[in-house]
């Protein structure tokens, strides 16, 4: 005992975790399935001093948690589905400014306003190809209210330690359901802070590469002064067309997470060692999944699941390690019409057919479709 | 493996049957060591649409948060128990307000019922407990949570200006229900 436990909804327990990271901005819209993220933080954030912030719709909030986080604040913002598609142009912005900060996105039937009160898994690909251009994209897809807390957390600190905007994505189902949660202690889990300038301020260049891939980032407003463009940049922050200068600076962006995958993708295996039939899951429909997976083992089926928590970057190498190893098939249940499909048949090889239960009626995989599509596996 | 139970609150948006199964789901978790999903569907609307909430119980880690054969369920509409009967397991138990659903569905399971919104309205004083005295009902149609932790859990859940009549309503609800049982 000695550990605080609560009962709480996914939602509640993102606003807990990202105080726990030390978020002290919030700006948002309110939008059916993700409001109560809102709710706990219009309330708790006065409390230790931070600001809360409800702006006019989502653009103007996505602008607020730019203006926000670069002002030397850790910003978080949540949303679903039709106000992620709202701040796609400020997220680009966020990229290739590089600036630090957390998008909440709960996925509720789209596209547009879609089915507001019932579960999806349809924005995956929006949390990557959403906004134009290349650009580095992280995101987490958590399973249960625990995770959804440890992953908010997770995802200040990737986005401090790589500058740049992180999306945590739970489905309107684990947003919504409520379970016990342990917290944990202060300081028992990690928190990494915004790499600060180590120079004075007449020397400091805001994508100063001497430092890595990552510069330091200094408080916009404070004696560091510097500028802050959409446009391609220089080190110094002022816009360039150079060829070289734009090749280098879009190759680190994107390098800043493409060249440290095996830093940020997380995942878990279950029953893998001997599966025959391996189920790659993320979100509630992984608990399907599970439960799946332990009926096949009663009835003598082989199977097993790949549990993705970091969407993007996708698991690739790990999936194809899989398949060089030999599986009879996977199988990839999703509440969208086959974007996890089509990315695991594109790192497999064709090495192992890939069989997809789609669906987007707003109800959930049941365990039983999944085990009737493990019986069709010869 | 572990065992799971399923219970669904089952009627129309506003009837409070969310708040019903996160209580139910509390006191599993927090007051009867258990371990407790709580998960819930509804329509765009405020109120009216249909409402459901689900809590699945069980000794072990829970994977599936939604209902797959439902132990025990509660039908405040007649909607809600047409639709959601066929979902129960032989031998569980339905309890339905007998004013509201007055076509009894028929199957290989137990039938409770009571006038619950009435009750709500007439004896403890106020309809907007309706929801409490199901709970009530529920609890002790499952028999999965002690009544003591039950009524903790819903005294915690609640406003202090409005205690007492909570705990009257729960009260009632679960005498209700064993007067039923017969």
């Amino acid at each position: 005992m000695g550990k605080k436990v609560a009962f709480l909804q996914g939602n509640e327990a993102a606003a807990h975790g990202a105080l726990y990271a030390g978020c002290n901005f919030f700006a948002g819209y309110p939008i059916t399935p993700s409001t109560e993220v809102a709710e706990v933080l219009s309330a708790e954030l006065p409390k230790i001093g931070g600001k809360f912030i409800q702006m006019e719709d989502e653009i103007g909030a996505m602008a607020a948690l730019l203006g926000g986080a670069l002002a030397g604040s850790k910003a978080l913002t949540s949303t679903s589905g039709p106000g992620l598609s709202l701040k796609q142009e400020l997220i680009g912005y966020g990229c290739i400014a590089e600036i630090p900060c957390v998008i909440y996105n709960v996925m509720r039937g789209g596209p547009s306003t879609g089915m507001p009160t019932g579960p999806s898994q349809s924005d995956v690909m929006c949390a990557k190809w959403g906004t134009h251009g290349d650009h580095p994209a992280i995101c987490l897809v958590p399973a249960s209210v625990q995770e959804t807390y440890e992953e908010t957390i997770r995802a200040f600190n990737l986005s401090e330690k790589y500058r740049t905007p992180v999306m945590v994505m739970p489905d309107e189902i684990v947003a919504h359901m409520r379970e016990r949660i342990v917290f944990p202690e202060p300081g028992e889990i990690e928190i990494i802070p915004r790499k600060a300038p180590t120079v004075p301020p007449e020397q400091y260049k805001p994508y100063d590469t001497s430092f890595g891939d990552v510069p330091p980032l200094a408080a916009f407003g404070s004696e560091y002064r510097f500028h802050v463009t959409g446009l391609n940049k220089m080190q110094d922050g002022f816009p360039t067309t150079k060829a070289s200068v734009v090749q280098e600076e879009e190759e680190r962006q994107v390098r800043k997470v493409e060249g440290n995958v095996d830093d940020i993708v997380k995942f878990e295996e279950y029953l893998l060692d001997d599966a025959e039939i391996v189920v790659v899951a993320f979100g509630s429909t992984s608990r399907s999944a599970r439960y799946a997976v332990n009926e096949a083992r009663k009835e003598g089926i082989k199977a097993g699941m790949f549990r993705i928590i970091t969407y993007w970057p996708f698991p690739e190498k790990q999936l194809l390690a899989l398949a060089k190893r030999g599986v009879k098939a996977f199988i990839t249940p999703e509440m969208n019409l086959g974007m996890t499909h089509g990315l695991v048949k594109g790192c497999t090889e064709g090495k192992a057919p890939v069989l997809g239960i789609f669906r987007v009626d707003g109800e959930p995989i049941n365990p039983g479709q999944i085990l009737d599509k493990m019986k069709e596996v010869k | 493996m572990s065992k799971r139970y399923e219970i669904r609150f089952s009627g129309a948006g506003g009837q409070g049957l969310i708040l019903a199964g996160v209580i139910m789901a509390e006191a599993a978790s927090i007051y009867e060591g258990l371990q407790a999903v709580q998960s819930q569907s509804y329509g765009p609307e405020a109120r009216g649409g249909s409402s459901k909430s689900e809590v699945i119980i069980s000794d072990g880690p829970i994977d599936y948060p939604k209902a797959t054969i439902v132990d025990a369920l509660l039908a405040l509409t007649q909607e809600a128990a047409d639709k959601y009967s066929v979902d129960l397991k032989e031998g569980g138990v339905l309890l339905i307000d007998s004013e509201l659903v007055t076509r009894q569905p028929a199957g290989n399971f137990k039938v409770v019922s009571f006038p619950i919104t009435s009750t709500a309205k007439n004896e403890v004083g106020r309809e907007i407990v309706t929801n409490i005295v199901a709970l009530g009902a529920m609890v002790a149609l499952t028999g999965m949570i002690t009544r003591e932790n039950a009524e903790k859990a819903v005294l915690a859940r609640v406003p202090e200006a409005f205690l007492e009549l909570n705990k009257k309503a729960f009260n009632i609800g679960y005498e209700k229900a064993i007067a039923a049982l017969g």
